[in-house]
This record gives structure tokens, sequence and C-alpha cells, in this order.
């Protein structure tokens, strides 16, 4: 047998590492194998990752024109070279293709919303964050049904969180 | 090297090693793919100006491009960096601390991997530590953090806490018995993952395994900390079982294996890494069921660092083919040997 990483010499180290009850077998040369990262008591390996959840990336919207136009800003990534890859580009790729994350997240998970740490100094600019969503989804309520004095007051307290975010940035 | 491992870990008959990590991203920067080199010198400055602020004596500070292939692959065997951040040569670096038990990997797959290490099993230690690490950074540093996903991480299988606690475990017995795949799929039905090297045979090189958690959004680091913790324990619970059952059913058997691997490590000339491995956890496992004298427990796992190719290259100062390594690994099993008492 020859070894699978050159194909040249032959295959004298052949091995089978589990992973998640998957099971994937190795047939590697002399020289080949020392330079295998697996062979050598390495366990931090996250090798078949990528493949077995880009499965769950959703598979049945293909060919949607939208999506093949769906590009982050921020490091220029397009939502089929995630498909592919299964790596996100920059933290904004998050925002960018956030409506077909949830299967992804969901499917890893089990869960769609962390509850953890939360950093201790910008955490003030993430209540903030969480607030000004709140209230402007609550502005939008009261335009539609018209309760415009309502809505001005909402607007006022929007614009005062507003201002204190762009403080923070600064 | 190996400094690490020098003081005596709790569990240590059964627990190798704890390690607790968490990935971290600035704000600022695009993730490690996909920057530049001089972005990615930017992003290391803004860190270790942070780590000169108050630190700076703690810690020292090396690039990967700055060292060679050997001294790189050293650092891996001794687990004090991954093996992943040897693909960003160029951009890679990393701040070790001086007692090692903590690394701060810069430019990995993330900006930032805090790593913690710790021998035994010390969870709750090794999770503080990396917290305290994390906070300090954070103080000056930006993090790219979303209210509803948590810590935003290159890939979706860390975002959230960005977590990732494991345990090293030497589980002969267990192996041995065949209940060790009831326990693997066991651990994955709770979200929770077991790798372990395979050798020729259906078990694991010198049957170690790291157990980890798999999913890192939806609990708090301690609600994952207290369970992997949990789980160790009753998987200690069942190896120690096992080992007393074979030792008055079968010990026969047993003494036969531990003193054969006494015997080839005493008396060969040349030793692959992958069978010394196999048969210093034979002997370690001699000297946890008292077959063989229990000497200091952690010799047997230095051994099992010290005897990767890359460390034996740096402790003879030359390179070294794989037959040379092979011959120079048989006198150190011999050396080794020496101190076992039967
Ligand atoms: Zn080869
Ligand atoms: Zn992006």
């Amino acid at each position: 047998m020859r070894c699978e990483s050159c194909g040249k010499n032959e295959a004298k180290f052949h091995y089978t590492k589990i992973f998640n009850g998957n099971i994937e077998e190795k047939h590697l040369c002399e020289s080949c194998a020392v330079n295998d990262y697996d062979f050598d008591f390495d366990f931090e390996n996250h090798f078949s990752m990528n493949k077995l959840f880009t499965g769950l990336i959703d598979s049945s919207v293909e060919n949607n024109k939208e999506e093949i136009n769906l590009k982050c800003e921020k490091c220029g990534q397009t939502y089929s070279e995630f498909k592919s890859k299964g790596k996100f580009g920059c933290d904004e790729c998050y925002i960018t293709f956030k409506d077909k994350l949830d299967p992804l997240i969901k499917g890893l998970h089990g869960h769609n919303h962390h509850k953890g740490k939360i950093p201790k100094h910008s955490s003030n600019h993430i209540f903030l964050k969480r607030e000004k969503d709140i209230l402007k989804k609550d502005l939008e309520d009261a335009i539609k049904e018209e309760r415009f004095e309502k809505a001005a007051i909402l607007r006022d307290k929007l614009k005062g969180i507003s201002s204190k975010l762009e403080e923070i940035k600064e | 090297m190996t400094q690490w491992l020098d003081e005596i870990g709790e569990e240590e008959d059964i627990v190798i090693s704890t390690r607790v990590r968490v990935a971290r991203n600035l704000s600022k920067y695009k993730f490690p793919e996909y920057m530049s080199i001089s972005e990615s010198d930017n992003l290391t400055d803004d860190v270790l100006n942070r780590v000169k602020k108050e630190e700076s004596d703690e810690y020292k500070f090396k690039r990967l491009r700055d060292l060679n292939k050997l001294e790189q692959r050293v650092y891996v065997e001794d687990h004090l960096i991954s093996p992943s951040i040897l693909k960003n040569e160029n951009i890679g670096s990393f701040l070790l601390r001086k007692d090692e038990k903590a690394t701060i990997m810069i430019n990995e797959e993330d900006h930032l991997r805090i790593q913690t290490l710790f021998p035994g099993l010390n969870l709750e230690k090794a999770w503080e530590l990396c917290s305290s690490i994390d906070d300090f950074l954070e103080e000056e540093l930006k993090y790219a953090y979303d209210s509803d996903l948590g810590y935003l991480t290159a890939c979706p299988t860390n975002v959230g806490t960005g977590l990732r606690a494991s345990v090293m475990l030497h589980l002969p017995c267990v192996s041995m018995t065949g209940s060790i795949s009831v326990i693997i799929e066991g651990l994955r039905k709770i979200g929770l993952t077991a790798r372990g090297l395979y050798g020729e045979g259906s078990e694991a090189l010198g049957f170690l395994y790291q157990i980890s958690n798999q999913i890192t959004l939806g609990d708090t680091e301690e609600e994952i900390i207290n369970k992997l913790d949990k789980v160790v324990h009753q998987i200690l619970t069942r190896e120690r079982n096992t080992r007393k059952y074979l030792t008055s059913n079968r010990l026969v058997e047993m003494e036969n294996k531990v003193y054969r691997s006494l015997g080839i490590l005493k008396y060969s000339r040349i030793l692959s890494s992958t069978e010394a491995m196999e048969h210093l956890s034979n002997i370690r496992m001699g000297e946890t069921m008292n077959i063989l004298k229990n000497k200091e427990l952690s010799s047997a796992i230095k051994l099992m660092i010290d005897i990767q190719p890359a460390n034996i290259q740096k402790k003879l100062n030359k390179e070294m083919n794989s037959k040379e390594r092979d011959i120079e690994r048989a006198r150190m099993m011999r050396e080794f040997t020496l101190g076992v008492e039967v």
C-alpha cells in the first residue's frame, strides 16, 4: 500500500483515530508519519469538524439570488464561501449572515443564546445595545398602531441611547 | 521543559492533565485567516502593550517566525502551544507564563487563545486562572462580542463561551475490558467528546483519552466545568473498580503484561515512539496496581513527552533521522528501567 500523504513511499504506519464516534483511517510512510501531528501524541486537532457541520448550513435554499449577493463588507467573505469553509472571516460576518445562522448554531449547540461571561469593560455598551434594540421594536409598534405621542417619547429615548453608544465607541 | 508537570496533581493515578482554553477576538481586526502580516503585527503589538503594562515579568514572548521548526515542535510536544498555530507561522506568536501554567496564543485560528494547563484533575483552578487572564486582557482590548451569541469566534463550533475544557485520562483497564466504547458513546450523548490515538490494534495508544466539552453555547462556563468534572469522577470510579477487579481476578495476566513491557523497555536497542508509549503506559498501570513499586507516578508521563521526536533532538542538540531517534529512545528507556523496582 502506498502512503496516502506523499503517494510515493510504501505506507508503514497504519492507524485508526476515533473522533466523536467517527472512525478515520490513516496510512502513512515513515517520513510522512513523522510530520503528521495526529501521530505524535496530539489530541487538540479538530480536523473533520468542518466537514461534519457544513452539512448543517441551510442546504434547502440553494441558488437563492439574494444569497449569492450576500457579502461581508469588513472582510469580503461571501456567504457561499462561508458555506464551503464553515469559518467566519470577521466578527461582522455574524451580522451579515445573521438570518441564515440560526439552524447552524442550534444544530451545533442545541441553543442560540449565550448565558455565560460578559466582557466587564464593554458590558455597559452591550446593555445599552440590548436596550436600544428593545426601544427600536417598541417604536416600530407604536408607529404601526399610530400612537404618535408615544412614538415621539420613544424616539427621544432612542436618540439619547444612540449618542451614549457613540460616546463609548470613542 | 514540561515544568508544568512538576507538582503532584489530584487524582494522579488516572488523570494526567487538565487544560482549559478560551477563544477571543478583537473587534478592531478581521479574523487571522483574513489578516495581512502588517495587520497581525499591529494586533500583536496591542496585546503586548497590554501585557507589558502590568505583567511583563510573568511572561516570555516568542514569535513563531523567529523559531526554527524543531523549536516549534518542542513547544507543541510539551502541550504548551497547539499544533494548529504552526499553520500560521508568519503571523502567530505566543506569551508563555514562566511557570508554564498559562499560554496566550496570538493569531491561532482566533486572535487570542488563552490556555491554562495543570497536572492532574484541576478544572476549577484552571478555569479561574484562564478567566482572570481573560479579564486582565479585556480591560484594554475590545472583544468581538454579541449579546445573543456571546464571544464571536472564527469557527461556529466555539461561539458563545469560547471555552474548551479538557482532561487527559489514562484508562488501561476499562480499555482492556472493552467498556471504554460504552463510555465514549455515553459521553457523546451528553455533549462531551472523547478522543484517543489509535494504534495498530483497537485500543488507544498508551490508553490515553482526552475528554472535553463539545458545546460552547447555552451553558455558563461554570456549568460546563462542573458537568465535565462530575463525569470525569464517574469515569475514575469505573476505572478504579475495574483495576480492583482485575487485580483480584486476573492478577497473573496483568503481571504478565506489565513485566513483558518492562522486559522490552529494559533490553530493546531500537524503539519507535508508538511502541515506547505503549510499554510506558503498561509500566504506569503496573505502578498504580502495585505490581511494580510505586515511585514518582508522573515520571512515566514525563517520559512519554521526552521521547517525542522534537524533544529528543532538542536534548541532544542536533538533527537526527528516525533511526537515530529510535536508538536514543531505547537508550533512554533502559536508563528509566534502572529506577523501576520490581
Ligand atoms: Zn509519505
Ligand atoms: Zn466578515
